[in-house]
């Protein structure tokens, strides 16, 4: 290139996205702000759009050999190991713990050099009556306890119950706790009062971090996504998450962009950090992959550490743990050679 | 494997390269160099060769003989000797051929999309995602018109051999337009790749002889300018299909004048992407993306002038340069580039010429932090780059760059938005992002440009016509106006050559007066009024046996002038609907039945046996009517249509036409030609027969009877090829139709590359105005539209 484009390019070079992203880096967590519906009244999502993006991401990117395995590695670290089941039980819960624990077989991390690395989950996702048991088992492990409340899955129980489930699940050692919001209020478009719900759920959690669960399946339109998104990060949550993992349609690409980019408008407005959950649906590592493709295009590298983004699921772990031996052995692997949670 | 712990802290994406070792096999065992294919044969590679490059590394890839004129004329020998097989061929059995085609490119796909690759330095996503896919559904879509053309074209057949010249921007997709519609008419193709990319090319030259196809049907030579114009040049040739840059567009076009080629040119462009403020602008970035980043630029079609809402241009500028930042640009073959290789050094040295003159002239220039590391390395690499601040009038806003090159610039209204879009020479896509719909139907309908996608950009598919407005060319690619480009109508092989037209009389006063009439005063018709030449010259018109009849106003460039000018004012008839055309053209047929006694006596005067002029007369109106038929009738059509896709092809008037009328059927001639073209919407300036033009000049009173408005119709008497090389020239007309002797043809052809507007004329042969066949038509309703593609995606 020639000198004069060099300079021009030096002159003119200012704050960019990737360095206004960085702020990121240092977060606290998201205090919310005021009900603004200034911030989110006017967007409009073009789906087909949206879906090309979608559609390109995994085509534009992909990882191979030892970045596939370290990215497969980093999967499993963000992985929120759930049971969500009315069959639960605390020995259920006790192998979910002890599998979050030890997510990899030995010879595995030995093999990728990461003996001692310490690698656990995310964290483990429960019900509220079963978070006594899942912290007991997670002693010392460092990994955090997750609990679904406010009436999971539909969330339309009374509201001094809904807020006295976050209270339980925060009494009984939860580090995080993962909300559903009313639906109804979106589909109405009564902003104010998903706004006042969630705060009300936010100041109920205390310092236990908060998941709003959308229900995205539900909400239907990526407008609405993104409106419910934006609503739920100025009422402060620390997590938006997509789906309970109930729903018909649950973590889907399109409505995660959706949910991405709103983060992204949100600290650019506020100066506030938000993370992701994709949750349900989600069962490949090549899935896997392809939403942590999504957050360093779409957000950047802090977002594709757990602190900031988690995939709520429960079968995935086995299939990365079958790539991962593929990619250490070149044989293609199969279940019944890795512990089951 | 302390590897992974390093990459768990950075989390990079690590080198993802495709395997290119039998492509490198199938290059090594052609080390001697490629030749032509010819009659289902390749040449030897001897004689003058030239060496193809990798642009990503500047590694030599292969050696690929030039062809000669003679060369040429052997090729175009070969498709001529193939094509009465070829035409013997049933639809089904040309569209089994074309077929195999498609499935064969299938089965080569990645071979192909390597090679693509290696050759052109575009991403291996690209070709694999995209060249190579569409290049298959080209084929196979065509072997369906190939099927069908006799039950969808009747009274058609194929043009002949066809010469086509194609770019190296997308080297197989470009051939695989070409050549799926002229196979598919039954033409038989010479190609000329180019000389940049010709390996694919070759490459389906092999697959041609492997899937059976006839020899000689396809032929291909490679080489550069010079073999190109001995391929356009060839007397051999029926038809001429180039797509490349704007300026060698002129050179075949002038080239080609008088030739009776049938010619279409796919042209350069200076595409606008509009941005309103209510559009989704994270889409909008995206599809800034896929518009001018996609395959580093080198996109006739793309989206090169941002047009953004004033009010919103910081936030996209800010998300756009976010977006730029996570761009990789690197090796073409490895699977996780966004961006590969220019094509090659002197395309590199043009992009930089361009962008320092951008940088000269004041606009803002970004590039991406890591723009430098580009700079740095070897290769064709141009880092994506954004300049702000572009005013409409700078060499960034008019000028194709050819590159990855963003020129952005503000509106405050959503017409302000359209005039600039407009503001170009260029007319060959635009893009328009808004969740309004009236917003951005709006815009498409009035932004000057043949292919329009709301909300998206670089749509493309073999069932939709792609091809420019204005100085992007002419002709259409794909779909059923694609294959009328390959087409001729059966009856025109056999008419007869028309004598050149005598030099008109002197204008100056005449003998053969006779003094009992009073006396008549033929006046032109400007902008619904009548009105004496510029010249103040009027030349004699005689009739039977030399009569003098009356005197007619010798037109001249001036006039010409004003009548466009009247033309161009008269935009309401164009905005009317169709039904009221029509209502219009009956108006004006019942108003010139009223009068048919007084045209046929005119008729009569000027030589015309009674019953012949009545003839006419009658054959006028029912012409008028027939015009009047079909104005709220051929309206368009909707392509590939998907639950969650409109596309609209729409039949849109030129705006401003020229017409030339001929000397046969003084009337009826005029009628013909006038009657489709204001059908359609357009404004036209016509010249009547220079010899017998009274009758048309009549007319104008059943214009004003018939509430014509004012400027719809513009009548210039006078020299017909001197009129007609006037509106030639003339940059604010669209499109000419000229209808004279061959040297006129000749004239407005040649004359015609200086805006570059369709000109249909009738190589100066004759016309039975009388036969349905040849006098009305498709022929004249799809000559007096131009057909702009709309893609609309949609859903919720």
């Amino acid at each position: 290139m020639s000198r004069n484009i060099a300079e021009a390019a030096a002159t003119h070079r200012e704050v960019t996205g990737s360095q206004l992203v960085s702020l990121a880096s240092a977060h606290k967590r998201n205090t919310g702000t005021d009900f603004l519906p200034a911030m989110f009244e006017n967007m409009s999502v073009n789906l087909s759009a949206t879906e090309r993006r979608t559609a390109t991401l995994a085509t534009r990117r992909t990882v191979k050999k030892d970045w596939q395995a370290a990215w497969l590695v980093r999967a499993i670290e963000c992985i929120d190991l759930t049971t969500l089941a009315g069959d639960d039980t605390p020995g259920k819960v006790e192998r979910l713990c002890a599998k979050a624990r030890n997510p990899l077989r030995p010879d595995l991390l030995k093999a990728l050099g990461l003996e001692d690395y310490g690698l656990t989950t995310g964290a483990v996702c429960v019900y509220p009556m079963m978070v006594a048991t899942a912290v007991k088992a997670l002693e010392g492990s460092g990994v955090p306890v997750a609990s679904v409340a406010t009436g999971f899955p539909a969330g339309l129980t009374p509201m001094k119950d809904r807020l006295a489930e976050i209270a339980y699940a925060v009494g009984e050692g939860a580090d995080e706790i993962d909300i559903v919001i009313s639906r109804r209020h979106v589909l109405t478009g009564n902003w104010a009062a998903l706004y006042e719900e969630v705060r009300a759920m936010r100041e109920a959690c205390g310092d236990a971090h908060m998941k709003a669960i959308l229900s995205t399946g539900e909400l239907k339109t990526l407008s609405n996504v993104y409106k419910a998104s934006m609503v739920s990060m100025m009422a402060g949550s620390d997590f938006v998450k997509t789906s309970t993992g109930m729903e018909a349609v649950n973590a889907t690409l399109p409505v995660s962009l959706t949910m991405v980019r709103s983060i992204r408008d949100y600290l650019r407005f506020t100066g506030n950090v938000c993370g992701f959950k994709p949750a349900g649906g989600i069962r490949t590592a090549k899935d896997a992959i392809s939403w942590l493709i999504l957050m360093k295009e779409e957000l950047g590298d802090d977002w594709v550490k757990p602190d900031l983004f988690r995939f709520g699921a429960s079968s995935l772990l086995g299939d990365i743990e079958r790539q991962i031996e593929h990619n250490v052995t070149g044989r293609y692997s199969s279940a019944d050679r890795h512990g089951m949670a | 494997m302390n590897e992974i712990r390093n990459i768990l802290k950075t989390m990079e994406y690590g080198p993802a390269p495709e395997d290119d070792k039998d492509v490198r096999a199938w290059l090594a065992n052609h080390e001697q160099g490629f030749g032509h294919f010819i009659g289902g044969a390749f040449t030897p590679a001897k004689g003058k060769t030239f060496t193809v490059h990798n642009p990503a590394n500047g590694e030599k890839l292969a050696e690929v003989a030039i062809a000669d004129p003679g060369d040429v004329d052997k090729a175009v020998g070969e498709a001529t000797k193939a094509l009465k097989k070829w035409q013997a061929l049933s639809g089904n059995q040309r569209a089994r051929h074309i077929y195999a085609l498609a499935r064969h490119v299938q089965k080569h796909s990645r071979f192909l999309a390597v090679l693509e690759t290696l050759d052109n330095g575009k991403t291996i996503r690209e070709t694999r995602d995209i060249d190579i896919p569409l290049v298959a559904r080209h084929f196979y879509h065509h072997a369906g018109w190939a099927e069908l053309r006799d039950t969808m074209f009747p009274g058609y057949e194929p043009a002949g051999v066809c010469g086509q010249i194609i770019p190296w921007n997308f080297p197989l997709l470009m051939l695989s337009w070409k050549v799926a519609p002229a196979l598919a008419a039954g033409c038989t193709v010479v190609l000329k790749s180019a000389e940049h990319t010709p390996l694919t090319a070759i490459a389906f030259a092999e697959i041609c002889a492997e899937a059976g196809l006839p020899a000689g049907v396809f032929n291909l030579v490679n080489g550069a300018g010079e073999t190109g114009a001995a391929l356009a040049g060839h007397d051999g040739i029926a038809k001429l299909a180039f797509t490349g840059s704007t300026e060698v567009g002129r050179v075949l076009r002038r080239q080609t004048a008088g030739s009776g080629k049938k010619l279409s040119l796919e042209l350069g462009g200076k595409s606008p992407f509009i941005v309103f403020d209510n559009a989704d602008i994270d889409a909008a970035v995206e599809g800034v993306v896929d518009a001018i980043w996609f395959n580093q630029g080198e996109v006739c079609c793309a989206g090169s002038r941002a047009i953004v809402q004033e009010g919103i241009a910081d936030l996209f500028h800010e998300k756009l340069r976010a977006r730029m930042e996570k761009l990789r640009l690197g090796n073409p073959l490895d699977k996780a580039m966004d961006m590969g290789a220019v094509v090659a050094p002197v395309q590199i040295e043009q992009i930089i010429a361009k962008v320092e003159a951008g940088v000269a002239e004041g606009a803002r220039m970004w590039q991406p932090s890591w723009a430098q590391t580009v700079a740095a390395g070897e290769g064709c690499f141009f880092p994506p780059t954004l300049f702000t601040d572009v005013s409409p009038s700078s060499t960034l806003a008019q000028e194709e760059i050819f590159g990855p090159v963003l020129a952005s610039m503000t509106f405050r209204t959503p017409g302000e938005a359209v005039q600039l879009a407009n503001n170009s020479r260029y007319g060959l896509a635009a893009s328009i992002w808004s969740q309004n719909l009236d917003e951005a139907f709006d815009a498409a309908r009035t932004v000057k440009s043949g292919v329009v996608w709301i909300n998206s950009t670089n749509l493309f598919d073999a069932s939709a016509g792609f091809g420019g407005y204005k100085e992007s060319g002419f002709g259409r690619e794909g779909g059923r106006e694609g294959m009328i480009e390959y087409l001729v109508p059966v009856w025109q092989k056999k008419a007869k050559l028309l004598p050149q037209s005598e030099p008109m009389p002197a204008p100056t006063p005449a003998p053969g007066g006779d003094g009992t009439g009073l006396d008549r005063t033929v006046k032109m018709y400007i902008g619904g009024k009548q009105a004496r030449p510029d010249s103040g010259y009027s030349y004699p018109v005689t009739g039977k046996n030399g009569k003098h009849l009356a005197e007619a106003g010798l037109g001249n460039r001036k006039d010409i002038r004003n009548a466009v000018e009247a033309a161009h004012k008269a935009s309401g008839w164009s905005g009317m609907t169709g039904h009221g055309r029509a209502q219009v053209l009956y108006f004006l047929a019942e108003n010139l039945e009223l009068r048919a006694n007084g045209f046929a006596a005119r008729l009569v005067e000027a030589g015309a046996s009674a019953s012949s002029a009545k003839r006419e007369v009658e054959a006028s109106v029912a012409r008028a009517m027939r015009y009047a038929a079909w104005a709220d009738k051929y309206d368009g059509a909707v392509r590939a249509p998907d639950k969650r896709l409109l596309t609209l092809a729409l039949n849109e008037p030129w705006d401003v036409m020229g017409i030339s009328c001929p000397d046969e059927a003084p009337l009826l001639g005029f009628v013909s030609l006038v009657m489709p073209a204001i059908a359609m919407g357009n404004r036209v300036v016509v010249t009547p027969s220079p010899r017998q033009p009274l009758a048309a000049c009549d007319l104008y009173q059943v214009l004003d009877t018939s509430d014509v408005p004012p400027g719809t119709v513009n009548i210039i008497t006078g020299d017909r090829n001197m009129l007609a090389d006037t509106m030639a020239k003339h940059d604010d007309i669209a499109a000419l139709w000229y209808f004279g002797d061959s040297e006129g043809t000749e004239l407005v052809e040649r004359e015609s590359a200086g805006n570059l507007k369709a000109v249909w004329a009738n190589d100066g042969k004759e016309r039975d105005w009388s036969d349905p066949a040849q006098g009305q038509g498709e022929e004249f309703l799809f000559r007096a539209v131009r057909i702009k593609t709309i893609w609309t995606p949609f859903g919720v």
